[in-house]
């Protein structure tokens, strides 16, 4: 069964085995608005815990997502580049970023589960 | 994902319209020390594009109105401007910049001569810059009445909003292009002036504050008029190629290589007695070292503000002042200076954005044809 994660940076992954689906949480993408170009990282990269892992760019400003966890990209969402919004209509499924094979599954649960995360937001 | 930026903890003002922000969804976020509406619900593509087709209504109650009264204020003023301010009529109004003693841009503002005997100059400025500007003004003109205006400004821009503003006040959607009028409605009066600062047809309206929910609840009722927020503003104006300050203009900036020597009366280029008349003369006739350009990325990654730009050649050739998306044209689009050798539309010129080279094409401003009304 898949498990949603998330960072108190809005990043979410969902780990299937040890490949981990990335992308921003759906308050990320409220708050930057409309989404307009993702900067994504090249197949193979080695990405820390933290380090920088993609860039989403909306009409105001650019942000960067930082990997929720180290590894190595296996696959990026090469539909954004056409339709970077997807990141808006649809942020935990079609709108998808990147895929992490794990490292560390340590790392994992780390994250925050889903009723952590909907508390944290409520803080903001 | 980055934090959102957090303001640097001092109080922030609130605009009288502060409620009916938050009540119609607006996220809010700190410009010039406002709390201001950025966006509404529908966000920055919808109401960029919404007024493009039909009209916005924007609070911009955080600039600076005031009033300038007394003989000879004009001819007064002009000691701190380029622009001919004598020879405005009255209800007439023009689009200038306080100078500092280089001829740099201390602030761009508007200029209305008020109609009638007394000689009165309503100005507005730019939200970041008025208590400096107040300041300047009040120092270097002390021998008139200064009048700060407490009131909310509202801007309605597109091509509706004359309909729907005609609709409220009625004559105001006969008003020529830069020109004025005030309308008595109940207890109080609406500045009425045809200008704002999208590239549409458009209006700013200012008010007394206690009457300003119930004039953009107004608006509001008409379906063509939806809220917009700064991030549309901004959106609408680098695509009318329009400079903001702080960002296109700053004190190191002359108004001729901004692109703004149109705002120059002829006169004024003869008899000078402006702030930097030396360098801005001779930037007229010799033409300014470096220009303001449009900038089209060939790239679907926005290039912003900051972005230092290379020629093929690797010479550095200027940086870009404004940069974001543009929903109206779907792509990237910059504004930026160059020398004065890069300065033709389709030079291609380069930066770095994330290790990566991106090439851009100098372009002519603005972005989006200006739609202003000619009567």
């Amino acid at each position: 069964m898949s498990m949603l994660r998330f960072t108190k940076d809005h990043e979410y992954l969902r780990l299937d085995g040890d490949v981990a689906t990335v992308g921003i949480s759906d308050y990320a993408q409220v708050q930057l608005g409309d989404i307009v170009f993702v900067d994504l990282p090249k197949i193979g990269k080695k990405v820390t815990k933290g380090s920088e892992l993609a860039v989403v760019e909306s009409v105001k400003a650019a942000s960067e997502v930082y990997a929720p966890v180290s590894g190595e990209v296996v696959e990026v969402n090469a539909e954004l580049g056409e339709k970077p919004a997807l990141v808006n209509d649809d942020p935990l499924a079609g709108g998808w970023l990147v895929k992490i094979r794990v490292e560390n599954a340590g790392e994992v649960e780390t994250l925050m589960d889903e009723a952590a995360y909907a508390g944290f937001v409520k803080t903001l | 994902m980055t934090a959102q930026p957090n303001h640097d903890g001092a109080p922030l003002a609130h605009l009288p319209l502060d409620a009916l922000h938050r009540s119609l969804g607006a996220r809010m976020a700190p410009f010039a020390g406002y709390d201001m509406p950025l966006q509404y619900a529908s966000g920055i593509v919808s109401e960029t594009l919404h007024t493009r087709q039909k009209a916005g209504v924007f609070d911009v109650s955080h600039m600076g109105q005031a009033i300038l009264a007394g003989a000879g204020a004009a001819r007064a003023l002009e000691s701190l401007t380029p622009g001919d301010l004598v020879g405005l009529a009255p209800g007439r109004m023009r689009y200038t910049q306080l100078l500092n003693e280089k001829g740099g841009v201390f602030d761009d503002l508007m200029v209305t001569r008020l109609p009638g005997v007394e000689e009165r100059l309503l100005i507005v400025v730019n939200a970041s810059r008025k208590l400096d500007d107040f300041a300047l003004i009040r120092e270097r003109l002390p021998q008139f009445d200064f009048i700060p205006l407490n009131r909310a400004l509202i801007a309605l821009q597109g091509p509706r909003a004359a309909a729907v503003l005609g609709a409220l006040l009625p004559g105001a959607e006969d008003l020529p292009f830069m020109s004025w009028r005030a309308f008595e409605e109940s207890v109080s009066s609406f500045f009425v002036s045809r200008s704002g600062y999208t590239g549409e047809d458009g209006f700013e309206i200012s008010m007394r504050a206690d009457r300003a929910e119930l004039f953009v609840k107004a608006l509001l009722e008409n379906e063509d008029v939806a809220p917009a927020g700064l991030g549309a503003r901004d959106a609408l104006r680098l695509e009318a190629g329009l400079p903001l300050y702080g960002h296109d203009l700053d004190e190191t900036t002359d108004p001729v290589e901004a692109g703004l020597a149109w705002s120059i009366g002829k006169r004024r280029r003869v008899e000078g007695g402006f702030p930097g008349f030396e360098r801005i003369d001779a930037a007229l006739r010799n033409g300014p070292p470096r220009l303001r350009v449009g900038l089209l990325p060939q790239t679907k990654a926005p290039v912003r503000e900051g972005a230092i730009l290379v020629s093929q050649s690797g010479e550095v050739a200027g940086h870009v002042t404004s940069g974001g998306f543009s929903p109206t044209l779907q792509r990237p689009i910059a504004m930026g200076y160059v020398a004065r050798e890069y300065a033709t539309p389709g030079v291609s010129l380069a930066t770095e954005l994330r290790g990566n080279r991106i090439s851009l094409d100098v372009a002519r401003l603005p972005f989006v044809a200006h739609r202003y009304f000619k009567a």
